[in-house]
C-alpha cells in the first residue's frame, strides 16, 4: 500500500550513486525486503518504471530478495523462522516459549547496482 | 556489448525517514516535549481515546494533537472544541505520516507551550507500522469488534507498539468468540515487553489505568 514513497526512496538513492559513478544507465537494482513488508514486486517494479523515466535508471530491473522472519526465544535463546500466512501460534520450536522478539524481517535494503 | 559492473551500494531504503525521526525526538527532547504515535484501524476509536486522554491529562500537562487524515478535518475540530491546540495533516491519499509530515506539523505548534503532543495517525494496521515518526512512544488500538486474530495477520504492527489498548470492551458481552487472553498471548509471543490495557471509551472503563500509565511515561521520557 506504501510503495509509492518507497519506490521514490529506492529511485533518488539509486540516482545518487549513478551520478556519483558517472554511469550511462542503471541495469538492475538489487534489494533486500523483509517478509514482514507488505510490499508487492510486482508494483515496485510498476511504480519504478514509471517514476524513472527520463533517469538513468529508465527500464532498470529490480531484483527482490526477502530476507525471513527470524524471531528468538526469549526463554531458551533460540532463532527460529516464522511465515505468518501459515502459522496460527507463535511458540518457539524447541522449549514451545511463547516471548519472542523480532531479529529479522523488517529489512529495507539496497544491496547494489548493476550499470553500464 | 557494454561491460556491465556493480556498484556497492548497502543503504536502507528508508534511512532518510528514519534519520530525520532521530532529528525529531531530540529536538522535542530538547524542548521538553513528549510525543505519542497513535496507530490502528479505521474506527477502532483512535479520536475517542485522544478525547478521553485529553481530558484526563488536561489538567496537568499542556498538550497538543496531530492528526492525520485522508481527506478532512472533523477529528482537527473535534479535538479543538477540548481546547487543545490540534494541527490537521492531510495526506492527500497517503496512507501513513512520516516524519517529514510531523517536521512540518511540529513547525506550526508553539513547542514551547507544549509537554505533551498525541500524533493520531491514518487509520491503518499496514503502512504506518514501516514510517518511523519521531514520537518516542508507540501505542496502538485493536478494539473487540475487529476480531482476536489481528495480531497474526499483522504482526508487525504489534511487534514494533510498546502498548496495546484493547477498546470497546463493554463490546465483550456481545462477542463471546473475542478471546481477550489469547489476543494477549498472541502479541506477547512478538513483542514480550509490550504493555497491553483493556479500556472502553464509551463507559470509561480502564481509562484511570490507561492515564496513570501514560503519565508516568511522559514523566520519565521529559526527564
Amino acid at each position: 500500500m506504501h510503495e509509492l514513497p518507497v519506490t521514490e526512496s529506492i529511485l533518488a538513492i539509486v540516482l545518487k550513486h549513478a551520478e556519483k559513478n558517472k554511469v550511462k544507465r542503471v541495469v538492475t537494482i538489487s534489494l533486500r525486503v523483509g517478509e514482514l513488508s507488505d510490499l508487492e514486486d510486482e508494483w515496485i517494479q510498476r511504480y519504478f518504471d514509471y517514476l524513472s523515466k527520463g533517469t538513468l535508471a529508465e527500464g532498470a530491473k529490480l531484483e527482490i530478495e526477502r530476507s525471513p522472519v527470524v524471531l528468538q526465544c526469549g526463554e531458551c535463546g533460540m532463532s527460529f523462522h516464522v511465515n505468518f500466512r501459515e502459522v496460527d501460534e507463535v511458540v518457539c520450536p524447541r522449549c514451545s516459549g511463547k516471548k519472542n522478539s523480532l531479529v529479522s524481517g523488517r529489512e529495507y535494503f539496497i544491496k547494489n547496482i548493476a550499470v553500464v | 556489448m557494454e561491460k556491465i559492473r556493480l556498484i556497492e551500494v548497502k543503504e536502507e531504503i528508508l534511512g532518510d525517514n528514519r534519520e530525520l525521526a532521530d532529528g525529531l525526538r531530540k529536538r522535542l527532547k530538547g524542548s521538553g516535549v513528549f510525543m505519542m504515535n497513535l496507530m490502528s484501524s479505521p474506527g477502532s476509536g483512535k479520536t475517542s481515546l485522544v478525547l478521553r486522554t485529553i481530558r484526563a491529562l488536561k489538567n496537568e500537562l499542556k498538550i497538543g494533537v496531530i492528526e492525520g487524515d485522508i481527506d478532512s478535518v472533523v477529528d482537527a475540530e473535534t479535538v479543538a472544541k477540548e481546547g487543545v491546540p490540534a494541527v490537521q495533516l492531510r495526506t492527500g491519499g497517503f496512507c501513513h505520516l512520516d516524519a517529514t509530515m510531523i517536521g512540518k506539523a511540529l513547525d506550526a505548534m508553539d513547542l514551547a507551550a507544549l509537554d505533551f503532543i498525541i500524533i493520531e495517525n491514518v487509520g491503518n494496521l499496514v503502512c504506518p507500522a514501516e514510517f518511523d515518526t519521531g514520537a518516542h512512544l508507540n501505542a496502538m488500538i485493536l478494539s473487540v469488534p475487529e476480531g482476536d486474530d489481528k495480531p497474526l495477520k499483522y504482526p508487525l504492527m504489534f511487534s514494533l507498539c510498546n502498548v496495546l489498548l484493547i477498546n470497546k470492551i463493554d463490546y465483550l458481552k456481545y462477542a463471546s468468540d473475542f478471546n481477550t487472553d489469547l489476543v494477549k498471548e498472541r502479541v506477547r509471543a512478538l513483542n514480550p515487553g509490550i504493555t497491553i490495557i483493556e479500556v472502553s471509551c464509551k463507559t470509561g472503563e480502564g481509562i484511570d489505568r490507561w492515564a496513570d500509565w501514560l503519565k508516568n511515561r511522559i514523566r520519565e521520557g521529559r526527564k
